[in-house]
C-alpha cells in the first residue's frame, strides 16, 4: 500500500500517483496519506476504484470532483469538500467547514461532526449525511439529491431550494424563501433508511425526521411573490 | 482580501513562545496575502509606562537622534528600540500625549499604534521577509494578531498594510471586502478622523475608534459594525487584555478557530493552526455569522 | 384670437422619450422588468472614435500579400504545460448550450475550427457537437456549474473561470422556462419547463485569495496541462485585472458593456459597467504594473465587429479579443430574411433580442426543434469562418500599414482619438494634438 507523507512529498506527487491509479496497469488500490496538515486539493480528481486514508486534517476542496474513490479523512475538512463528486464515498471523521458537497453530482458524503455554512449549496445529485448540525443557507438553490442532517439546521435552509430532500432530525432555525416542511410518505421513510444504513448510522429512526422540499412557488416568476426574490 | 491569524494565551508559561508560534501561523498564510504583511504583539505591561510603535521609510535618518528630540516632550522617560524600519519608543505613561504631539510635528514618522502594551510592525513583502526583519519569532507576549494581505482596491504600502490601530492597545485585521467604505469615509472625516490611506480596513478601524470614544465597550462597537459596515469581512481585534472575531452576516470570508486549555486561536484556514501544540485535541469550530466572539484574560 | 390658428409642433420630451413610455406602461402592466439578450443598445465611445496613423515618411509600411504579417496569438504561457497557440487573435466568446441551440453551437466550433481559433462553451455544459467540431475548446466554469464534470474538464483546451461578463457585471444568469427543454434540463439537473436562475457569486469561494485555491484545485484535477482564463466584467479593470493575476490566472479576459448576454435584466445591461473602450487601458496598466503584460494574455470582448476593432483592442494593449454577437450575427442571427417573422413577434430583424423567449425565427437562440434546422450548421460554421478570416485580412491590412510585422506590435501610440471621450478613455491623443484628457495639461 503506497504511504505518501506530505511533509515530505509534494502535492503534485499525491494526485499524480492517484491519477495513475486509474490507468490501465496499475495495481496499486489502498492509498494512505499522512500530515495534511490543512493542505488544500488533497485528493482531487481520483476516478479510480481506490480506497484512500488521509490521517489528519485537510484545507480546502478535499476529494473535489471526486469518481469512485472512497476517501476517509480522518480529522476535519476545510472549505468545499467533496465539491462536484460524481460518485464514490468521502467521509469526514470531524466537522466540515463551509460549502461541504457544493454542486456535487452523485456518490455519497458523510460528515460525523458538523458542516459550516452552505452545506450542499448548488447540490445536483450527491447524497450528504451529516451526524452532526449544518449551519446557514445550506442547501442553497439545491437542484437534486438528498441531505440528511441528525442535528439541527442553521438559518436560511433550503432557500430557492429546486427538486434536491432535505431531512433534518433536529430543530431548524429558519427556512429559506421557497422552502417548505414536507410530508414523510413511506417512500421518503425507505429512502432515508437506506441512505443512514449506506452512511453506517444505526442509532436513529428515519421517523425521527423532518422532510423538506421546494413549494415550487418560484418556478416560474410571479409578480405576487417578488418579496422572495 | 487576505489571510488572518490570531493567538490568545491562557497559559502563561507559552509566553516565551508566542512570536514564534504566531510567526510559523503568518507564514502558512503567504498563499492569501503575498503583498505585505504585518502583526500586533501585546507583551506584559509595565506599570507607568507606555509604547509607541513608530514607523519611518529612513530609519538611518530618523531614529539616530529620535530618543534626544523625545528628550523634552517625554520628560526624559523616553527609550527607543529600533528595529529595521520600526522603532518602539517606551516612555512614562503620563507623557504619550506631549510626546505623540512631537511625533506628529517630525516628517518622516508614522505612528504604527500606542498602549502599555501593544507593539504594531507591518511592511510590504512576503511574510516570511517581514517577520524576519523584525525579529518576531523572538518576541513574548500573551496574546497577537497577524495578517497578510492581498491589496484589493488601495495600494500596496506599509500605511496599507494590517493591523490598523483603533486606539489605545487596540488593533484590527480585516479579511474581505467593505462596499461602502468611501461613504462612511466622509461621515468619520466630519466627525474629524483623519485618514492615512484608501483603505477599507482603515475605514473600519477609525468606525470602531470613533465608536468607543463615543462611549461604547468593544463588543458595543462590533456590534454597531454589524449594522454599519456593508460587505463582506472577517474582523480580528485586539485589545490590551484580550481579542474579539465578528464575521459579517453572510460570513463567506473564511475563519476557523481552536481552542485548548492553552490557548485560543484564530486562522483564515485550518493551515494557520496545524502547527499548534496540541491542536489534535483541540475545540476546533467556525464562528457564527453576525456573532460576536471576545477572550480576554 | 384662436390658439387654433397657431398649432405649435408637438414636442415628445426627451426625458420621457418614446422608448421610456412604452417602459414605464410594460411594467405597469406586467409587474416584471424587461429581460432580453445583448449587450448595451446605447451609444458609447468606441473604436469608431479612434483612427490608426498610417506610415508614411516617418514610418514604412510593409507590402500587402507579399511581406509578411503575422497574427499567431498563444495564450497560457505562464502556467499551463500545454499553451494554446491560435492562427488568428480572434475567438468565439462563450455562449451556453441552452441559451443557443445545438445546431448553432456546432456551426460556432465548425467556424472556430476552419478559421484556426478557439470556442468557448457556456452556462449549460459541454455537448458532443461542440466539442467534437470545435478543434480548441475552452470550458466555462460558471457559477452555476451546470453540466460540470472532471471528464469534460480533462478534455478540454483551456478552463476559463467566469467571474462577470460585460453585460451584467455582479449579476447571475437566467434562463425562462420555455426553452429549459428535456436536454436542457437534463444537462442541468433541472425540473423541465422552469425558469433557472444561476447564481452571481460561485459556490464554493469567495474574493481572490479563495480564487487562488480553486485554481489550485483545478490545475491538480487537470494535471497542471491547460491555461486557466479568468474572466470578468469592465467594472474595476485595474484592480480586478490585478487581482486575476494575483489568484493565478494564465490569461486574462476582459468583457465591456456592449459585450452580450443570453439573458438579463435591461436595466442591469444598459446602467452597469463600463464601455469596452473604458477597460483596455487601465486592465494594460495593471499587467504592466505587475510585469506580466504578454505572459499573462488580455482577451477582450464586447462590441468586436471588424478588422479595424480588432486592429484597435490589439494595439491598445490586448493579446486577443472575442466575439460573441457579431459571431451569431455571422451565423444568420437577426437577418432580414426572416423579417416577417420577425414583424410577427413585435420587433424587426436588427433589433430582435428576446432570444430567452426561445423563438428565434433564425433558429439560433432557441430550443425549438422546428426552428433549430433553419441553422445549417457547416453552412454557417462556413459563414462564421469567413467572416473570421475578413477580420483577420482587415486587422493586418491596417497593422502593414503601420508597418507592423505581427499584429502584436501596433501600439497605443498607433492611434489618435476623435473626440475628447474617447481620447480620454484609450489614453490616446486627440486627433492632431498632443492632449490626452486626464492625463496631460491644457
Amino acid at each position: 500500500m503506497p504511504v505518501i507523507d506530505l511533509a515530505t512529498t509534494p502535492l503534485r506527487e499525491l494526485n499524480q500517483a492517484l491519477h495513475d491509479a486509474a490507468a490501465p496497469g496499475h495495481n496499486d488500490t489502498e492509498f494512505e496519506v499522512l500530515n495534511p496538515k490543512g493542505a488544500h486539493a488533497v485528493a482531487v480528481g481520483v476516478a479510480a476504484p481506490v480506497s484512500i486514508e488521509v490521517k489528519g486534517s485537510v484545507g480546502y476542496y478535499c476529494g473535489g470532483m471526486n469518481e469512485q474513490a472512497s476517501i476517509t479523512v480522518h480529522g476535519s475538512a476545510g472549505p468545499g469538500v467533496a465539491e462536484n463528486m460524481m460518485s464514490g464515498t468521502v467521509v469526514i471523521k470531524g466537522d466540515a467547514s463551509q460549502y461541504a458537497g457544493a454542486t456535487g453530482r452523485g456518490g455519497l458524503l458523510v460528515i460525523e461532526g458538523n458542516a459550516a455554512s452552505r452545506c450542499g449549496i448548488s447540490m445536483k445529485g450527491i447524497n450528504i449525511v451529516v451526524r452532526g448540525n449544518i449551519g446557514h443557507m445550506s442547501a442553497f438553490m439545491a437542484q437534486s439529491g438528498n441531505l440528511v442532517v441528525l442535528g439541527d439546521a442553521g438559518d436560511a435552509l433550503g432557500d430557492s431550494l429546486y427538486e434536491a430532500r432535505l431531512f433534518v432530525r433536529g430543530a431548524v432555525k429558519s427556512l429559506g424563501a421557497d422552502c417548505i416542511a414536507k410530508e414523510m410518505r413511506p417512500e421518503h421513510l425507505e429512502l432515508l433508511e437506506g441512505l443512514l444504513a449506506e452512511a453506517g448510522i444505526t442509532d436513529v429512526k428515519p421517523q425521527e425526521f423532518t422532510r423538506y422540499g421546494s413549494a415550487r412557488t418560484l418556478y416560474n416568476f410571479n409578480i405576487d411573490n417578488a418579496d422572495a426574490y | 482580501m487576505c489571510g488572518i491569524v490570531g493567538l490568545f494565551l491562557k497559559d502563561r508559561g507559552l509566553e516565551p513562545q508566542l512570536g514564534a508560534l504566531l510567526s510559523g501561523m503568518l507564514v502558512t498564510m503567504t498563499d492569501r496575502g503575498p503583498d505585505s504583511a504585518g502583526i500586533a504583539i501585546y507583551g506584559t505591561p509595565e506599570a507607568g509606562r507606555a509604547k509607541i510603535t513608530v514607523q519611518s521609510a529612513e530609519p538611518g535618518a530618523v531614529f539616530p537622534g529620535l530618543q534626544a528630540e523625545l528628550a523634552e516632550a517625554s520628560g526624559g522617560s523616553a527609550t527607543v528600540a529600533v528595529k529595521s524600519t520600526h522603532a518602539v519608543i517606551s516612555l512614562d505613561a503620563d507623557k504619550v500625549a506631549p510626546v505623540r504631539a512631537a511625533l506628529a510635528a517630525m516628517p518622516g514618522l508614522k505612528v504604527m499604534g500606542a498602549g502599555e502594551a501593544v507593539e504594531i510592525f507591518k511592511e510590504v513583502g512576503l511574510p516570511k521577509d517581514v517577520i524576519a526583519r523584525f525579529e518576531i519569532a523572538k518576541m513574548t507576549g500573551s496574546h497577537g494578531i497577524g495578517h497578510t494581505r492581498m491589496a484589493t482596491e488601495s495600494a500596496v504600502t506599509t500605511m496599507g498594510a494590517h493591523p490598523f490601530s483603533t486606539g489605545a492597545d487596540q488593533c484590527l485585521v480585516h479579511n474581505g471586502s467593505l462596499s461602502n467604505h468611501n461613504g462612511l469615509r466622509r461621515v468619520l472625516r466630519q466627525k474629524g478622523m483623519t485618514f492615512e490611506t484608501e483603505n477599507d480596513t482603515e475605514v473600519a478601524a477609525a468606525y470602531l475608534t470613533a465608536e468607543m470614544a463615543g462611549g461604547k465597550n468593544l463588543g458595543q462597537a462590533l456590534e454597531g459594525a454589524l449594522d454599519d459596515l456593508d460587505g463582506f469581512f472577517t474582523f480580528v481585534v485586539g485589545t490590551k487584555s484580550g481579542f474579539g472575531v465578528v464575521r459579517d452576516p453572510i460570513a463567506c470570508k473564511p475563519a476557523v478557530m481552536a481552542e485548548t486549555d492553552q490557548y485560543v486561536a484564530f486562522g483564515s484556514e485550518y493551515r494557520a493552526l496545524a502547527n499548534l501544540p496540541g491542536i489534535e485535541t483541540a475545540r476546533v469550530w467556525e464562528p457564527e455569522p453576525a456573532t460576536v466572539y471576545f477572550w480576554e484574560h | 384670437m384662436s390658439q387654433n390658428n397657431h398649432p405649435t409642433t408637438p414636442r415628445k420630451s426627451s426625458t420621457f422619450d418614446d422608448y421610456t413610455l412604452s417602459e414605464i406602461r410594460r411594467a405597469a402592466a406586467t409587474g416584471i422588468y424587461d429581460i432580453r439578450g445583448g449587450g448595451t443598445k446605447r451609444k458609447v465611445p468606441h473604436f469608431d472614435d479612434l483612427l490608426f496613423l498610417g506610415a508614411s515618411m516617418s514610418r514604412y509600411p510593409l507590402e500587402g500579400y507579399r511581406e509578411k504579417c503575422s497574427t499567431e496569438v498563444v495564450l497560457g504561457t505562464r502556467f499551463a504545460k500545454k499553451p494554446i497557440t491560435l492562427k488568428i487573435p480572434i475567438t468565439i466568446a462563450g455562449m451556453s448550450f441552452g441559451s443557443l441551440s445545438g445546431p448553432a453551437k456546432e456551426a460556432l466550433g465548425r467556424g472556430a475550427t476552419l478559421a484556426g481559433t478557439s470556442t468557448t462553451t457556456g452556462d449549460g455544459g459541454m455537448t458532443e457537437e461542440e466539442r467534437g467540431h470545435s478543434e480548441t475548446l475552452v470550458y466555462q466554469y460558471l457559477p452555476s456549474r451546470y453540466g460540470m464534470n472532471p471528464r469534460d474538464l480533462r478534455r478540454a483546451d483551456a478552463i476559463e473561470i467566469v467571474i462577470g461578463q460585460g453585460a451584467k457585471p455582479g449579476g447571475g444568469g437566467m434562463l425562462l422556462g420555455q426553452k429549459i427543454s428535456d436536454r436542457v434540463a437534463e444537462m442541468r439537473t433541472l425540473p423541465k419547463g422552469i425558469d433557472q436562475r444561476s447564481a452571481c457569486r460561485h459556490p464554493d469561494w469567495t474574493g481572490p485569495d479563495d480564487l487562488e485555491i480553486k485554481i489550485l484545485e483545478l490545475r491538480e484535477i487537470t494535471g497542471w496541462e491547460k491555461p486557466i482564463y479568468i474572466k470578468i466584467g469592465g467594472a474595476r479593470p485595474y484592480y480586478d485585472t490585478a487581482l486575476a493575476v494575483k489568484a493565478g490566472a494564465d490569461v486574462v479576459v476582459l468583457d465591456g458593456m456592449q459585450g452580450g448576454t443570453a439573458a438579463t435584466q435591461e436595466v442591469f445591461i444598459e446602467h452597469v459597467g463600463m464601455p469596452t473602450l473604458a477597460c483596455i487601458r487601465p486592465a494594460v496598466q495593471a499587467l504592466q504594473d505587475l510585469g506580466m503584460h504578454r505572459k499573462v494574455q488580455l482577451i477582450v470582448s464586447g462590441g468586436i465587429r471588424n478588422g479595424a476593432d480588432v486592429a484597435k483592442a490589439l494595439a491598445l494593449g490586448a493579446d486577443a479579443v472575442s466575439i460573441g454577437t457579431a459571431a451569431l450575427v455571422a451565423l444568420g442571427d437577426n437577418d432580414p430574411k426572416w423579417e416577417a417573422e420577425y414583424q410577427a413577434l413585435g420587433t424587426t430583424a436588427g433589433s430582435y433580442d428576446d432570444w430567452h423567449e426561445g423563438r428565434d425565427p433564425a433558429g439560433i437562440t432557441t430550443q425549438d426543434p422546428e426552428l433549430m434546422k433553419r441553422v445549417d450548421p457547416a453552412l454557417a460554421g462556413r459563414r462564421l469562418a469567413n467572416y473570421l478570416k475578413v477580420m483577420t485580412l482587415e486587422a493586418q491590412t491596417i497593422a502593414r500599414a503601420c508597418g507592423k510585422s505581427h499584429v502584436h506590435n501596433l501600439e497605443p501610440e498607433d492611434l489618435v482619438a476623435l473626440t475628447i471621450e474617447a481620447s480620454a478613455m484609450a489614453g490616446v491623443p486627440l486627433a492632431g494634438t498632443s492632449w490626452i484628457p486626464g492625463k496631460t495639461g491644457f
